[in-house]
């Protein structure tokens, strides 16, 4: 009875379908392959030992004669079979010494599998975490050709790259399933992390360390590109922004750079140049708002700068008492920066 | 010395202490029952400290914390049943969540594992109390003072909402002002000293007091599992009492043990909490391997298979549960070949389990069996905790790790080991030990119900976060979005943890009803071969009216077969006053009767003016200057020599 409605869960459970956007079992590189390798062979030599033992519990059930509470204890089991106990204890407990070992070099090899990656030509990025987005500098060997922006990385395909992990506050943990495992961004500490992708596609990560209130909304994407692509996309984050010459979007610009905006966010190529929020340069380039909090529409832009609490209570942007003309012309602007 | 010396000392008119016949009489029973019980009235009852009562309050102080702990963990599952759910904030859901671990593990799962051996080990090793029971009592206020003020904290809105790991420089002054962690720090503190009291109380109690002819080889192998737990107590919370008490002076007089701006360090707070933590899920595994290993020789009607080979697990697992808490720190930038030898620690602590596992399937394989609740839920702990065992494998592998670390794949991990190794083992002494505690039996119908209830809902609720985990689902999420399809495995999760509470209803009601409806058990209901057994149920004050004397691994199996001629019991203990048998460490020769202390509100006193320091500590420094004074004046009258006392213990010192 336990063992059906196990096996029922178990498919009612693979029947339920997860977004492959942020999956473990589908890597997009070679770290997330090697770890996939090695869950499968732990998963084999698991569910091998997990059947053993089970089998052996049933038939130890189904062959045992049966007692009550009044039945004599037996005070000196038949030495024969306490030796033959012995041989099958000793046995199993050998089997399972290999097996582990056997887990454990399958484990270090991984691990050396993944170390193994030649930076050469690494696109390098260094990412900042704060309660409860992601900045992300692109670094370059000639300073004028590095960039930064926030919750949204681009990559290349078959490049490998290279974070410099660092944290404004507290402990985070960056985690691309489809391409790695986690690795922790340590205020006062700084840790590298390497990685491929070798599949063009839009991949999810979140921060997987507990940081707080909003710990459930600090996700981004990666977008791997084929290079020529990546390259077009890194030109344009390299410029400054561009302004809609339409009128509400103008609006919006004064707005925005007259009011309190510009106390926390940047906007390369104007007065507004603070670091206390996500860098909104190409803001309308990326798909996401507020670290994967809301689609990236004009309604739900409005709605956010209207009352950002309503949406991730916690986060450190206010809401705002404009008039909803002025909230229509700040998002109309924001969209206007691509 | 010769006898006249003693007389000289001797004050008039107090004759020495009548001592115990072998067999005892009736008068004897009747003469221990009035020294050794607690006195009547509300002062008595605060004053009492035989060790059933202490242990009986602080079992039901902690089984009430396991309820509030389960609550909160059905809220938990209620708010993430649909995804972008608006039932609980992220405010009150990062409270649940820290309260519910902080709960689970320093009020419930290591104390009760305590509070239960308080009561068996002096039953099962002949004793009539345990070693210093005026602290023990004071143990068990100091317990309960530091888990209401944690509830009271969260009910005022003010509980910790840092995790029960409270990792800075979150938990720190600048990311959690307020003083809501700092109650955290101070439930630490309060815990930990109950705990690390209790530790040398067990500790003691199985070292000096065990029964004459106990020797070390023939104790039983919870006795053993509970010694081995003492001592990672005494060595592991040391560390985690270190680390909270550096956070509380973080927090509350600026120093800088964890701020990197001023080379403080925020992964030293990891290291010390984890050289605890890790250790703490082994010393709540291994009373749970100990009731197995109690329940599975009375139901398969043998002695256990391999008795050294499980004493020798135990100790292996106790050793190595301190060589791998950095597979907690996987995802830290530490040096990678130093996480390689974690990784072979990490998975080599399988192989004591394994062994275990082995014996008891050797055991059940060679014995007759007995298919009662008890057993039931050890049969159970083959499934769910080999199954936990198993992920636990996968764990400990840094690449794996890597993937699955602080997923919902390690809440599924955790809850499988925890549950299946210590809880389904712990409802199965309940199960077991029932009758002793009450002299009823508890319903075998409604046990098979609860049992299969939980059996079943546990793995409804616990197996798909395994999923979720490789799914991608991050652990301490309040809530996530609908796109990431995470809906429908949740809402099975939370219909799992819903039969689960249809369960443990089941059990309290079955605990409530078997208190007066079930069958009267008598001395040993089940056929069980150690001491526990020997003496009625419940047992009376003393324990036993004369302190038996044994001469096998199962003496209540092997009295038949005594040779003849050999002692049975102990005689000439004193009836009138309280006095104990000490014995030797290793082979349990007698070697000489101690005085234990008489009941006292001391205890409970000093424990007021500890919760007073520790609780005014919260909101100044000064309450631990001006604070020390009522603990020294309560526990200097603790231990005031009184005349009386001092009295019946020159008289017992005469040459018998």
């Amino acid at each position: 009875m336990p063992l059906a409605a196990a096996a029922v869960l178990l498919l009612a459970c693979m029947g339920a379908h997860a977004s492959p956007l942020q999956d473990v079992l589908s890597p997009a590189g070679p770290q997330a392959s090697h770890i996939r390798d090695l869950w499968h062979i732990t998963l084999a030599v698991c569910t091998l030992v997990f059947a053993g033992v089970l089998a052996a519990l049933v038939l130890v059930l189904w062959r045992s004669p049966r007692a009550a509470s009044t039945t004599a204890a037996e005070l000196r089991p038949a030495a024969a079979r306490e030796r033959r106990s012995g041989r099958r204890v000793g046995a199993a407990i050998a089997a399972s010494v290999l097996l582990l070992l056997f887990l454990i070099v399958a484990s270090v090899l991984t691990d050396r599998a993944i170390a193994q990656l030649a930076l050469k030509d690494a696109v390098r990025i260094e990412i900042t975490a704060n309660q409860w987005w992601w900045e992300a500098r692109y670094d370059d060997d000639d300073p004028s050709r590095t960039f930064t922006t926030a919750n949204e990385l681009h990559i290349p395909v078959g490049r490998p790259v290279l974070f410099t992990l660092k944290s404004n506050d507290v402990i985070h943990s960056l985690w691309v399933p489809n391409l790695h495992g986690k690795k922790d961004l340590i205020p006062g500490r700084t840790a590298t992390l390497q990685l491929r992708a070798d599949k063009p596609g839009v991949y999810r990560g979140q921060c997987a360390e507990f940081c707080g209130f909003q710990h459930a909304f600090m996700a981004f994407l990666v977008v791997a590109h084929p290079l020529a692509d990546y390259e077009a996309w890194a030109a344009g984050q390299r410029r400054s922004a561009v302004a809609s010459g339409d009128a509400q979007a103008v609006r919006g610009r004064e707005l925005f750079l007259g009011g309190t905006c510009v106390m926390c966010h940047t906007v390369l190529g104007t007065t507004a140049s603070a670091h206390r929020g996500p860098d909104l340069t190409h803001f309308a380039s990326r798909q996401t708002l507020a670290a994967g909090t809301l689609a990236n529409t004009p309604e739900d832009l409005q709605r956010w700068i209207r009352n950002p609490q309503q949406f991730k209570p916690g986060v450190n942007m206010p809401a705002s008492n404009l008039p909803d003309e002025d909230i229509k012309a700040l998002a109309a602007y924001l969209r206007s920066l691509s | 010395m010769s006898s006249t010396a003693f007389d000289a000392l001797k004050p008039s008119g107090m004759p020495r202490p009548r001592g115990n016949g072998v067999p005892p009489t009736a008068a004897d029973s009747a003469a221990l029952e009035r020294t050794w019980r607690d006195p009547p009235g509300l002062v008595g009852w605060l004053s009492a400290i035989n060790h059933k009562s202490i242990a009986r309050r602080f079992v039901l102080t902690t089984f009430g914390f396991f309820l509030a702990g389960g609550l909160l963990a059905l809220l938990m599952r209620l708010q993430l049943a649909v995804p972008r759910n608006t039932l609980v904030g992220p405010d009150l859901y990062n409270q649940l969540f820290s309260m519910h671990g902080t709960t689970m593990m320093f009020l419930f799962a290591v104390p009760v594992m305590q509070a239960v051996a308080g009561y068996l080990i002096p039953l099962m090793i002949g004793a009539r109390s345990v070693a210093f029971p005026r602290m023990n009592a004071y143990a068990y206020w100091v317990f309960l003072f530091g888990g209401l003020m944690l509830y009271a904290a969260f009910l005022l809105d003010i509980g910790p909402d840092a995790g029960w790991f409270s990792y800075v420089p979150l938990a720190g002054p600048d990311y959690s002002p307020g003083k809501r962690v700092d109650f955290w720090a101070q439930l630490i503190t309060f815990t930990e000293l109950s705990a690390l009291l209790e530790a040398a109380i067990i500790i003691t109690t199985v070292f000096k007091l065990r029964a004459p002819g106990m020797t070390l080889a023939r104790i039983p192998l919870f006795v053993w599992a509970m010694l081995v737990t003492a001592f990672m107590v005494l060595f592991s919370m040391p560390s985690v009492m270190l680390a909270s008490t550096a956070l509380i002076m973080d927090r509350l007089v600026g120093t800088h043990f964890y701020n990197p701006a001023q080379n403080g360090d925020v992964l030293l707070w990891q290291h010390l909490f984890w050289f605890f933590g890790h250790p703490e899920v082994y010393l709540i595994f291994l009373p749970g391997l100990g009731f197995i290993s109690a329940i599975v020789p009375t139901f398969a009607r043998r002695p256990i298979f391999g008795y050294t080979a499980m004493v020798l697990s135990l100790i292996a697992t106790g050793f190595l549960a301190f060589g791998l808490w950095v597979h907690h720190m996987f995802a830290t930038n530490l040096p990678e070949l130093g996480k390689s030898f974690f990784t072979a620690v990490s998975m080599l602590i399988a192989i004591p389990s394994a062994v275990q596992i082995f014996c008891w399937l050797a055991t059940l394989a060679t014995g007759r069996l007995n298919l009662k609740t008890p057993l039931l839920f050890v049969l159970a702990f083959f499934f769910i905790l080999v199954m936990g065992g198993l992920t636990g494998v996968m764990l400990a592998s840094v690449p794996l790790d890597l993937q699955v670390h602080d997923t919902y794949f390690v809440v599924a991990h955790l809850h499988y080991v925890l549950l299946g190794g210590a809880v389904f083992p712990l409802v199965g002494a309940i199960y077991y030990w029932y009758p002793k505690f009450t002299g009823r039996l508890m319903s075998e119908r409604l046990g098979q119900w609860n049992f299969w209830l939980f059996f079943i809902g546990f793995n409804v609720a616990f197996f798909p976060m395994h999923l979720l985990g490789l799914q991608g689902m991050p652990r301490r999420v309040y809530t996530y979005p609908a796109e990431m399809g995470w809906g429908t495995m949740n809402f099975i999760a939370t219909l799992g943890a819903a039969m689960i509470a249809v369960s443990v209803l089941l059990f309290i009601v079955n605990l409530l009803r078997s208190r007066r409806h079930g069958e009267p058990a008598g001395p040993d209901p089940w056929g069980g071969g150690t001491l526990e057994w020997a003496t009625l149920s419940p047992p009376a004050a003393a324990n036993f009216d004369a302190i038996p004397v044994v001469h096998g691994s199962n003496p209540v199996w092997e009295e038949a077969t005594r040779p003849p001629g050999t002692p049975s019991a102990v005689g000439g203990l004193a009836v009138d006053a309280r006095e104990q048998l000490v014995t030797s460490v290793l082979d349990a020769q007698p070697d000489h009767r101690s005085q234990f202390p008489e009941p006292s509100i001391w205890p409970f006193l000093s424990a007021v003016a500890t919760t007073v320091l520790f609780v005014g500590s919260i909101f100044t420094p000064w309450a631990v200057v001006w604070g020390a004074v009522p603990v020294a004046v309560a526990t200097t009258a603790w231990f005031w020599p009184r005349r009386r006392e001092t009295r019946t213990h020159v008289a017992l010192e005469q040459q018998p």
